[in-house]
């Protein structure tokens, strides 16, 4: 199997899932609840720009068309940003930001552990820098769930609500096209559906013991590997992207 | 000799002897209530400074042009926040805490250094404040490490061994623009007309109209003058700016042979004293968005608080 | 609890290397030890300058007092002979 643009197409849904996650976390610069959590915050963000940058530049390597971290983050508009959708939904309040965080950590830590053992040694070596972070910010996102959700009535209404509302998101984390079965298959890429019971394990207690309730699984919507997103991503894009298009074809 | 039975006049003749002595006051030691309300004005205005400057700089981590640069500013701009926890901190050794401080801002009791009260409108904004604004700071923050309260010294060390790296990143910035297209070049020119003027008023009032100078200077709080200091800024930035090929928006700029300083023109400061006033082009904005901020953090500190108290009702439950 | 009131002042200790002592670094707040701990990570070692952290609550430190200083150290100022520099040593041998 010729694995290189399928390979080059899935790093660059990883490498995008991580930017526009990387880009909402920033948004908490200078907004945060207080100042030692506005630092932990940006923390968490250099870690997700930090990933975005190697998984982007591993990319452009397995692509070999001249394009590198920049042309392939700035120059391609929303129906070829492979991100998941759950990624790309706006910051909301701080539940709200909690709640995903939660959710897209307890993913990664299955999900980069099995990285780790990929047949790309690059990819392989990647997942194993960010497990480590991933690690802490499960450990944090963990402890603000249960913060929020055993804190106050508000604080415990908030936080249901803002799982309520992203529940129906996180199916797509479990979901792989066909070209993702092939790189499965060929011991490149985890397999998704394979880590929702590790997932489950990491999120259903914490959840209970945040004397929350696990939302149901009554609805799910997906499509960012396929192009198709939320409107929020045009303008998270239109933000992000703005100098480069503005000003094209320039150093900065 | 009894310490604790000095007279008011003995404790504050060994105050004086010990600062005159080059050594540091710690929390713990007797002061002068002056001394104390100086230092409390003094460090969390700088704190408040670090904080607000966040704003015009964060303004621009959404969009910065590179992924590299965007991560750089990022990172920055957490120092700077940072540099706020450190001097919030110092200054919590005087008996403030962080509450009355915050308050303070937000009621318009406490000031932040008004340069940030200047919009940042281009990229190139990014860069003259790393290289102007961190820049000026740096000298005064350098100054500052010799400051005779301990806790600040001790700020202002940490503070400037990460804010080197902050200067070099904006000089980097606007060396790039001034080195690519012509649009570029303008941008950054564009920049150096705007921050300049704002930067040398960083260093406060001339020392014959500055209202806290003396007795900070015998207090070894300041240890350099405004005008020393400004001097100083000057001297160092001008070669920057002519190896960038950028123009320094005074016409009375002149290298004086004499004095072996730069000469420079007025200040203006009525602008100044206006921005100071609180009408800037940003102030409003700076404390609404700090205010906001806080505000919507409410629930969240909140929660904090009642999650440990039910953490600790369940733990005394448990031993009973 | 009381409305409006921040959450307690923690100190940090940070070791750089091994083989330091920890030194004081600055303070910050959390609710707990756990959570100071995490933010001592995020907010005093965010370029890697530590390899141990200690917090304590500032409230539980006891510190001496200015007002002891005399009684509490200057005694120890009258015992030179604990100090090496104390003790002429011959120019044969040069070092100890």
């Amino acid at each position: 199997m010729h694995a290189e643009p399928e390979l080059f197409h899935y790093t660059l849904g990883l490498a995008d899932d991580a930017l526009v996650l990387g880009q909402r976390l920033c948004e908490w610069c200078s907004n945060a609840p207080f100042l030692e959590e506005d630092l932990a915050l940006a923390n968490v963000a250099l870690d997700f720009m930090g990933r975005a940058r190697m998984l982007y530049s591993h990319a452009a390597t397995l692509e070999g068309a001249g394009r590198d971290e920049d042309a392939l983050a700035y120059l391609r508009d929303c129906r070829e940003y492979r991100n998941l959708l759950i990624m790309e939904l706006p910051r909301g309040d701080f539940a709200f930001s909690t709640a995903r965080q939660f959710l897209v950590d307890a993913f990664n830590l299955p999900f980069l552990e099995d990285l780790c053992r990929s047949r790309d040694p690059e990819l392989a070596g990647i997942a194993g820098k960010a497990l480590k972070e991933s690690r802490y910010h499960y450990r944090r996102s963990r402890d603000w769930v249960l913060r929020l959700g055993d804190g106050t009535a508000e604080s415990h209404r908030r936080l249901q609500r803002a799982f309520d509302e992203i529940w129906g998101y996180t199916h797509e984390l479990f979901r792989a096209g066909e070209a993702e079965q092939r790189l499965v298959a060929a011991g490149f890429a985890p397999d998704r559906p394979a880590l929702r019971a590790r997932w489950e394990a990491l999120v259903v207690p914490v959840l209970a013991e945040a004397t929350l309730r696990r939302p149901e699984d009554a609805w799910s919507v997906d499509g960012g590997r396929e192009g198709t997103h939320t409107e929020h991503l045009g303008h998270l894009l239109s933000e992000l992207q703005f100098m480069q298009r503005a000003y094209p074809g320039l150093q900065w | 000799m009894n310490d604790s039975n000095a007279s008011p006049e003995e404790l504050l003749r060994r105050f004086q002897a010990r600062i005159d002595a080059e050594q540091r006051i710690e929390p713990k030691d007797w002061m002068p209530e002056a001394y104390r309300r100086t230092l409390v004005r003094q460090i969390s205005q700088h704190a408040h400074s670090e904080v607000i400057g966040m704003q015009p700089e964060g303004n621009w981590i959404l969009r910065a042009p590179s992924l590299r640069r965007k991560a750089v500013l990022l990172a920055k701009v957490q120092d700077e926040g940072g540099h706020g926890l450190y001097l919030y901190s110092a200054t919590e050794t005087l008996g403030v805490s962080r509450e009355e401080l915050v308050e303070a801002l937000h009621e318009g009791r406490a000031k932040y250094a008004s340069i940030f009260n200047y919009p940042t409108l281009t990229w190139a904004d990014i860069g003259a404040i790393g290289w102007l604004v961190d820049g000026a700071a740096i000298v005064n923050q350098i100054s500052l490490q010799r400051t005779s309260y301990g806790p600040y010294a001790r700020g202002m060390v940490r503070i400037c061994k990460e804010e080197s790296f902050h200067q070099r990143q904006g000089y980097e910035v606007i060396l790039t623009l001034a080195r690519g297209s012509a649009e570029q070049k303008a941008m950054a020119q564009d920049a150096l007309d705007r921050w300049w003027w704002p930067s040398l008023m960083m260093f406060g009032p001339h020392d014959a109209e500055s209202a806290h100078s003396a007795q900070s200077m015998t207090w070894k709080i300041k240890r350099q003058s405004n005008d020393e200091l400004r001097q100083k800024f000057v001297d160092q930035t001008v070669p920057q700016a002519e190896f960038a090929g950028l123009v320094i928006p005074d016409p009375q700029l002149l290298w004086n042979a004499e004095r072996g300083h730069y000469d420079f023109g007025p200040i203006d400061w009525e602008e100044f004293n206006r921005v100071v006033a609180g009408n800037g082009m940003c102030n409003r904005d700076r404390i609404a968005h700090h205010r906001r901020a806080h505000e919507e953090g409410e629930w969240v500190r909140e929660a904090v608080r009642a999650h440990e108290e039910r953490k600790r009702e369940r733990a005394a439950q448990d031993a009973a | 609890m009381v409305p409006g009131q921040h959450m307690p002042l923690f100190e940090v200790f940070i070791r750089s290397r091994r083989g330091l002592d920890h030194k004081h670094v600055g303070s910050l707040h959390a609710e707990t030890h756990q959570q100071a701990l995490e933010y001592a990570r995020d907010c005093y070692t965010r370029r890697s300058e530590g390899v141990s952290i200690w917090v304590v609550r500032s409230g539980d430190i006891v510190a001496s007092q200015e007002e002891d200083a005399g009684e509490f150290f200057d005694p120890m100022d009258d015992k030179p002979y604990r100090h090496a520099t104390h003790y002429r040593l011959p120019p044969e041998v040069d070092n100890m």
